[in-house]
């Protein structure tokens, strides 16, 4: 019913199969509306949060959603920048999926978003960030690059949107789509300038707090040390959050959708800056222990008790830093199928552990010296919208998956055939 | 930045006796009561329930007949540094250049409680809920401080609108400066047992100006670097140390 829209040499399910796929994603996603409307219309004691725990499970959705989604604007910047400017031999291996991690982009940084407007106490004053903006404050810096930067992402999804055949029929639109396919880097280089400073503003965010030892940091200018280690740790789990989409998407599909090199690159790249990160985290850890630790009157075990243990670090840094790290920049573990997702599920992992310890840990802490831990729970409410921000992404992936030429390499390596012959692109069979 | 001068101009603060504290807990009810603080439905639930003026029940730890115990009261620390104010995106807190009193614009705050992760005193309170009074409690709001909305954070203002009406009377009758007893907060005015006092601690005819230099006088986690303009005084070496996180051999206080 819908063969019209789908891009030209490459096989699609039938509607039977994709639509109760979607209504399943859809229900998920209706989980999360109900879960708003009932924050929006009753208020946000529908969460567990409190006093204590002004942030919650949104916040450690959030940051973790925008680290992931980084691997739109470093695919972005290797393959339209370094890709381009320089001389770089994978240039092509990156082609085949920054389509792909353009819409993971997107759909993590709207998902964010999305978030956030129901997250924040009044909703409708959201824009007062920017009206009264505070330009000391790091979640000003946030808010204004996020906002600009899915402006960004829209510009670099919209080609790809106007690539679907339907709408590549329209004369004008076709003109202005590969108008703005050729004007890429510009918005490549924006996306790379913004997303540099708001995934280290939100570690910024947690680093400038110098009343709360265990988050605050020393750094570099007005800049804490979180600041440049959330960036790293973003783009080191951004491509192997891409590989995984990619993966997974394989397996739904039952399609290779790229080359296994598009992989092996990605998961290199993954390695490499974990690698790094790890280290430098290692020694951002020991320097705080040793210095803003003893300052405030404190020694590093006061800050792990109860369910926020010390076993947080150790697996943070230890088990989902330093494993994945080895498996990925190994090239005879990464060019192991089994670990090479185990490896990258390893790496996203201990991000999002990071991003939980900064959020949830930060606030469990007591204050006071007389004070006691606590800890917290989210509520149904507060799942339902961080599932339906899963719901929302699966969502839009298959049908940009669907309906537009998400993976340049997937006719290539899917040949229509018929009668036991391959169907090129133009619809030429093939002879053998 | 420009480095701001602390020694000149105005900077009300207050010192707190914790000898002279009987921890009756006037001084909370009187605040809630002038600030037209709101009343959730369950109150029991001390993680969300809004009050200015907390007070914190602390104990030497010792058995009997050995045992002693304390209460501290904790209105907003009004902050010399403030932690919360460079934090906020929206501006909706500041210090006044003039008083030093941090204050928060709740017509402004759009509700990310990024404040409230940054005060160690969790001297701010979100509003979970829509504001309410019991049945007549309403009739005795106070015209003079706004209630808050849900979704808003809200504080210990160091009663500014007294403040304000000290200033008026004080302009009424032809004068710039105001004397020590003319502007106090709700809780100083309301403590039974005087515990609490209040005035501009840049002021030398201010008696907290004296009372802050004295030996039993400190504030609350005063390493951390916030510069708290809420003092306490104990004469207590126990209660001076629990003030603040310190290494074992570091606390060096007698009592």
């Amino acid at each position: 019913m819908d063969l019209a829209l789908i891009p030209n040499g490459v096989q699609r399910c039938s509607l039977k199969v994709f639509v109760p796929w979607m209504l399943l994603w859809l229900v998920i996603l209706a989980g999360g509306l109900l879960s708003a409307f009932l924050c929006f219309y009753k208020g946000l004691n529908q969460t567990n949060m409190n006093h204590h725990f002004a942030f919650g499970l949104w916040i450690v959705f959030d940051l973790s959603l925008i680290a992931l989604g980084a691997g739109a604007f470093f695919s972005g910047f290797l393959t339209h920048i370094i890709g381009e400017v320089f001389i770089y031999p994978y240039v092509e291996d990156l082609k085949a999926i920054i389509n792909a991690a353009v819409v993971i982009g997107f759909i993590c940084y709207s998902a964010a978003i999305a978030m956030l407007g129901v997250d924040i106490g009044q909703p409708l004053r959201g824009w007062f960030i920017f009206w009264h903006a505070n330009v000391h404050s790091m979640l000003t810096e946030v808010s204004f690059c996020i906002t600009a930067y899915l402006g960004v992402l829209t510009i670099e999804y919209l080609p790809l949107i106007l690539s679907n055949r339907k709408l590549n029929e329209i004369r004008e639109l076709n003109i202005f789509g590969s108008n703005l396919h050729h004007a890429m880097a510009l918005f490549a280089a924006a996306g790379t300038f913004l997303s540099f400073f708001h995934q280290g503003s939100l570690g910024g965010l947690f680093g400038v707090l110098f009343a709360r030892p265990f988050a605050f940091r020393e750094g570099f200018s007005i800049w804490p040390w979180t600041f440049f280690l959330f960036i790293l740790s973003s783009i080191a789990a951004g491509p192997s959050f891409t590989l995984l989409c990619v993966w997974i998407a394989q397996k739904v599909t039952g399609k290779e959708l790229v080359k296994r090199s598009v992989f092996t690159l990605l998961a290199k790249i993954s390695g490499w800056l974990l690698a790094t990160y790890v280290i430098l985290k290692i020694l951002d850890t020991i320097s705080w222990a040793y210095g803003v630790v003893p300052r405030a009157g404190l020694s590093f075990m006061d800050f792990y008790e109860g369910p926020y243990g010390v076993w947080l670090i150790v697996a943070e840094i230890g088990i989902f830093g330093i494993i994945p790290a080895i498996i990925l920049i190994t090239p005879r573990l990464r060019e192991r199928n089994d670990l090479l997702i185990v490896g990258a599920l390893m790496n996203i992992t201990g991000i999002v552990l990071n991003r939980f310890v900064f959020t949830i840990q930060t606030l469990a802490i007591p204050v006071m010296p007389f004070g006691k831990f606590m800890s917290y729970f989210p509520t149904w409410q507060e799942w339902g919208i961080a599932m339906g921000a899963v719901g929302y992404g699966i969502l839009v992936f298959s049908l940009s998956y669907r309906y537009l030429p998400l993976f340049p390499q997937e006719a290539e390596l899917n040949p229509i055939r018929v009668l036991g012959k391959a169907v090129t692109d133009s619809g030429i069979v093939k002879r053998g | 930045m420009k480095k701001e001068d602390r020694t000149q101009g105005t900077r009300y603060g207050m010192v707190i006796d914790l000898d002279t504290c009987t921890g009756c807990g006037v001084c909370s009810v009187a605040c809630a009561s002038e600030n037209n603080v709101s009343v959730l439905y369950d109150e029991s639930d001390k993680t969300r329930n809004i009050t200015w003026m907390q007070l914190y029940m602390v104990t030497n730890g010792k058995g009997f007949p050995e045992t002693e115990v304390v209460c501290i009261p904790r209105p907003c620390m009004q902050c010399d540094n403030p932690p919360c104010v460079p934090v906020c995106p929206s501006t909706a807190t500041r210090k006044d250049p003039n008083t030093r009193i941090v204050s928060q614009i709740y017509t402004r705050c759009i509700g990310c409680r990024y404040c409230m992760a940054a005060c160690p005193y969790q001297a701010r309170s979100f509003n979970w809920f829509d504001p309410s009074f019991p049945e007549g409690m309403d009739r005795y709001l106070s015209p003079e401080v706004s209630p808050r909305m849900r979704g808003v954070v809200e504080k210990c203002s160091f009663c500014h609108h007294r403040l304000m009406r000290a200033r008026a009377k004080a302009y009424a009758d032809g004068r710039r400066d105001l004397k020590e007893d003319e502007y106090i907060p709700a809780c100083v005015e309301a403590c039974p047992t005087k515990a609490i006092t209040f005035g501009d601690l840049n002021n030398p005819k201010h008696r907290v100006s004296e009372l802050v230099k004295g030996p039993d006088a400190f504030r609350l986690l005063e390493r951390l670097g916030t510069e708290p303009k809420a003092y306490y005084k104990s004469t207590k070496g126990w209660v001076r140390r629990m003030a603040d996180n310190y290494l074992s051999g570091e606390f060096k206080g007698r009592g």
